[in-house]
């Protein structure tokens, strides 16, 4: 657990210049970032085990070095039209943190893109879509011109995948 | 030197904790009237031991109150006092209290001293009422506070010679500490011989080369003197002669004087005493397990041993060229070993985690001897099979539900007195506690000889609750089953023993957590059963790989019935939707795996299929697969970790090429069967994303 203690002290750090890195992936044409700290790893896209009777967005398990992660597939999750995976489709191990504990998960994107370093200055609110829920989008931040829009990946992972109780409180 | 006391004190609690169960098993089998020496004797070290251990890491309240414990049960030890049911009932509920006092200490949060404080009162009332004693003022606890059995006060004092080895230094006991210890017990001379002395070029100050005399002027037991050099008997010559009245006081060489409070008069016979409480051992902390050294010696052995199969095999890999048959006979030989080995080391570190199942049956002569008096009924507690041998992580969760059965058992299943006599019954009824193996598994039984469930009042209060419509035709396992359903309690008076509603279907759902199941059988006046099986253990598994399509799944082997190919003859079609398999004399219904699981399968046609019967939670199905792979051994991994709980999946495990493939969970299957999920297809699924 060296890495995670090692992340959580560059946390600190990032926090007092106020700029956070991002990494970013390309998803159906646009650039989407995450919080460069919770990224455990990349790996190619490699078969995964399905698990019956759960959502279609979620692929399966991998094992990952001994431990069951399970692996969402971004598109279906953002209700995207699928494509074939193909050499450059990578899973994403990202560190998902809720109430009961860290988890990891992996998110299957078309490819990664760059890291950026954006200041938190920089970062827009999304703009309020009314009905359409998007909290799970942190903001949008604006680099070479381009838009790459950061997730709250806490958001995105925890509803409606792991929440067993999500019909309940909808 | 200084050291950080604190690294000592989760030691100090553990062993603490070990202590008062000691002395609260003990209290409860001290006989009434006739205790027995040893008994007595072991609560008291156990006592004594809290005490030192509070006071040296300055846990004062905790020190004083055992103090009165102490006293009590040293007058017990002697013989002075009987053993009232009294003075036991004040025991333990000391205990209880102490365990309170020592768990907030641990804690550090403020203790309780209202409840101590009273029960200190109660102490001393007892030590002050009978067998002829004189009461004697409470208010110098650090001295022995009670007279107990007044003789002629003929002892005067104690003359002790006391040469300490030369190496007692070492230990880390000092003298002069005793000696002041001494001093508070009465007046205290001190004569030192030096003659032993070497020069001051040969001392070695590590040594002690000294000798003394020591004149203690009170009116105290031996016992009293002997406690306070009981850590060094082993490392001293020590000799105590009794004062008569007429000693005269010795000489004031080296005098220590202390005005501490004098001891009441008290005279015991001390002839017989031994019980000087032994060092306590050092043990680890919280978070580890005590492992038995011939356990750790197998796992030695083993390990020997696979390191000359090794070797075995790594002398034939040397020549590859001329690799004939008669080396691949050898590495063939090689990998059965291995393999052999491989399963004993496994099992022998599996064996590290086991405890045996005393470890939670040790709580219950307290609680069948408390609710007793509370309930006015008269139980035994029998138990068998305390060294069954259960994994540390079932263990750890089956106290609760165990103590909820027992307690129902206590409450609801055995009679009152005058009841079991009217029913011809003897007086005093029977709970007991048996555990055994059985299989791959681990079965505990609570049986008592009590009413019995009444299958009528059960079906009545199912219909009550709505849970059941009332013309339902009910089996018996159907009946019982009820009373695992939550909200459900057939106790016409509630007690704040058991009874609220709550439980059954929690003990149930806590054993089920573990892999087990538990089944009741009761029988009307004559008593019930309730039989709890539990895996050996939760981090391995025996299991059946089977295929369904293009996945591998495991089914636990311990679940597997038998397997079957499927004749058309013997299925059956109950309303174009349930398909039975007659299997001798059994119907068992077919549970088309690749529609639950919404799979592609190569055999959607029964016949020539496979069927893998398998039973869970007394029920029984027909798992439809495509293909029987092999038995392994697989390590369970949690899906919960990073996933959630999947309904008929139990787990995951990682095979030899490094995929995942998923356990099943075969009750979860069974039920998933009777009530397909909502969610169970993509369509569905798609609908609760978008909602």
């Amino acid at each position: 657990m060296s890495a995670a203690q090692q992340i959580d002290s560059n946390t600190s750090v990032d926090v007092m210049t106020d700029t956070d890195q991002y990494l970013t992936f390309i998803l159906a044409g646009e650039e989407y970032g995450v919080d460069i700290l919770r990224v455990q790893e990349i790996k190619g896209w490699d078969n995964v085990t399905p698990i019956p009777n759960t959502p279609d967005y979620i692929k399966g398990v991998i094992n990952l070095r001994g431990t069951i992660v399970p692996i969402v597939d971004l598109r279906h999750k953002f209700s995207l039209d699928a494509i074939p995976y193909g050499a450059t489709t990578v899973v994403i191990v990202l560190k998902v943190s809720s109430e009961d504990g860290n988890r990891t998960m992996g998110i299957v994107v078309d490819a990664v893109s760059d890291v950026y370093n954006v200041a938190a200055e920089e970062m827009k609110p999304p703009p309020d879509f009314g009905t359409i829920s998007i909290d799970y989008v942190k903001g949008l931040a604006t680099v070479e011109d381009k838009m790459v829009i950061v997730l709250e990946i806490d958001k995105l992972l925890n509803s409606g995948v792991l929440d067993t109780s999500d019909s309940l409180l909808q | 030197m200084a050291i950080d006391i604190t690294q000592f004190h989760e030691t100090f609690f553990e062993e603490s904790f070990e202590g008062l169960d000691i002395m609260e098993s003990g209290l409860l089998n001290l006989d009434i009237g006739a205790a027995d020496n040893d008994t007595v004797n072991a609560i008291f070290r156990a006592a004594h031991s809290i005490k030192g251990g509070s006071a040296t890491f300055g846990f004062s309240e905790v020190a004083e109150f055992t103090h009165g414990m102490e006293t009590l049960l040293d007058e017990m030890r002697d013989g002075s006092r009987d053993v009232t049911q009294e003075s036991v009932d004040t025991l333990l509920q000391s205990v209880d209290c102490l365990r309170e006092m020592l768990g907030a200490s641990r804690d550090k949060t403020p203790i309780d001293l209202e409840r101590a404080e009273a029960l200190k009162k109660e102490l001393e009332k007892i030590l002050s009422s009978d067998n002829n004693s004189i009461k004697s003022p409470s208010e110098n606890d650090e001295s022995n506070n009670t007279a107990s059995v007044s003789e002629s006060s003929g002892c005067d004092g104690w003359e002790i010679k006391f040469k300490p080895y030369h190496d007692m230094l070492r230990t880390g006991n000092d003298p002069v500490r005793m000696f002041r210890e001494l001093a508070e017990l009465g007046d205290l001379s001190v004569e030192i011989d030096i003659s032993q002395l070497p020069a001051l070029e040969d001392l070695d100050p590590e040594e002690s080369y000294l000798s003394w005399k020591l004149t203690l002027k009170a009116d105290v037991e031996k016992e009293k003197v002997k406690e306070i050099f009981e850590w060094v008997e082993d490392e001293c010559d020590i000799e105590f002669n009794e004062l008569s009245a007429a000693t005269d006081k010795a000489d004031n060489t080296a005098n220590v004087m202390a005005n501490a409070t004098t001891a009441p008069p008290q005279t015991t016979d001390n002839s017989k005493k031994t019980a000087a409480p032994k060092k306590t051992a050092t043990s680890t902390d919280s978070a580890s397990i005590r492992v038995s050294i011939d356990k750790v010696d197998a796992l030695i052995n083993m390990v020997g041993e696979l390191v000359i199969t090794q070797s075995m095999i790594g002398q034939l890999d040397c020549d590859l060229d001329e690799f004939d048959n008669n080396r691949m006979e050898k590495l063939r030989d090689g990998l059965t070993l291995l393999e052999r080995n491989t399963r004993e080391l496994q099992e022998s570190v599996m064996r590290i985690r086991m405890l045996p199942i005393s470890f939670a049956f040790n709580r219950f002569p307290r609680m069948v001897h408390d609710l007793c008096q509370k309930l006015n009924k008269k139980i035994e507690l029998k138990t068998t099979g305390e060294q069954t041998e259960l994994d540390k992580t079932v263990m750890e969760k089956i106290g609760d539900p165990l103590v909820h059965l027992v307690r129902n058992s206590i409450d609801h299943g055995i009679e009152m007195p005058e009841e079991r006599i009217a029913a011809d019954k003897p007086e005093t009824g029977i709970i007991e506690l048996n555990a055994f193996h059985k299989g791959g598994n681990i079965i505990i039984e609570i049986k008592d000889d009590g009413a019995g469930f009444n299958k009528e009042r059960i079906k009545a209060k199912a219909v009550e609750r709505g849970l059941i419509s009332s013309d339902e035709q009910l089996s018996d396992e159907k009946i019982y089953d009820l009373l695992f359903q939550p909200g459900f309690s057939t106790a016409e008076q509630l007690s704040d023993i058991s009874g609220r509603g709550v439980g059954m279907d929690v003990v149930r759902r806590n054993i089920r957590e573990l892999g087990g199941n538990i089944d009741v059988s009761s029988e009307m006046g004559k008593g019930t059963t309730f039989t709890i099986r539990l895996p050996l253990t939760l981090a391995i598994l025996d299991g059946q790989l089977v295929c369904v399509g293009s996945e591998i799944y495991i089914t636990p082997l311990v679940s597997i019935v038998e397997s079957l190919q499927i004749k058309k003859e013997f299925v059956n079609n109950i309303a174009g939707q349930t398909e039975l398999y007659k299997v001798r004399d059994d119907y068992i219904p077919i549970v088309r795996m690749h529609n639950i699981f919404g799979i592609d399968a190569e055999q959607k046609n029964l016949e020539g299929g496979l069927l893998v019967i398998v039973e869970g939670d007394g029920k029984k199905a027909g798992l439809l697969v495509d293909d029987l792979l092999g038995q392994q051994q697989v390590v369970i991994k949690s899906l919960e970790t990073n996933y959630k709980r999947v309904d008929g999946v139990s787990g995951a495990t990682i095979l030899g090429d490094g995929t995942v493939a998923l356990i099943l969970d075969v009750d979860g299957l069974i039920e998933l069967s009777r009530n397909p999920p909502t969610s169970g297809n993509t369509s569905t699924n798609q609908v609760r994303e978008v909602a």
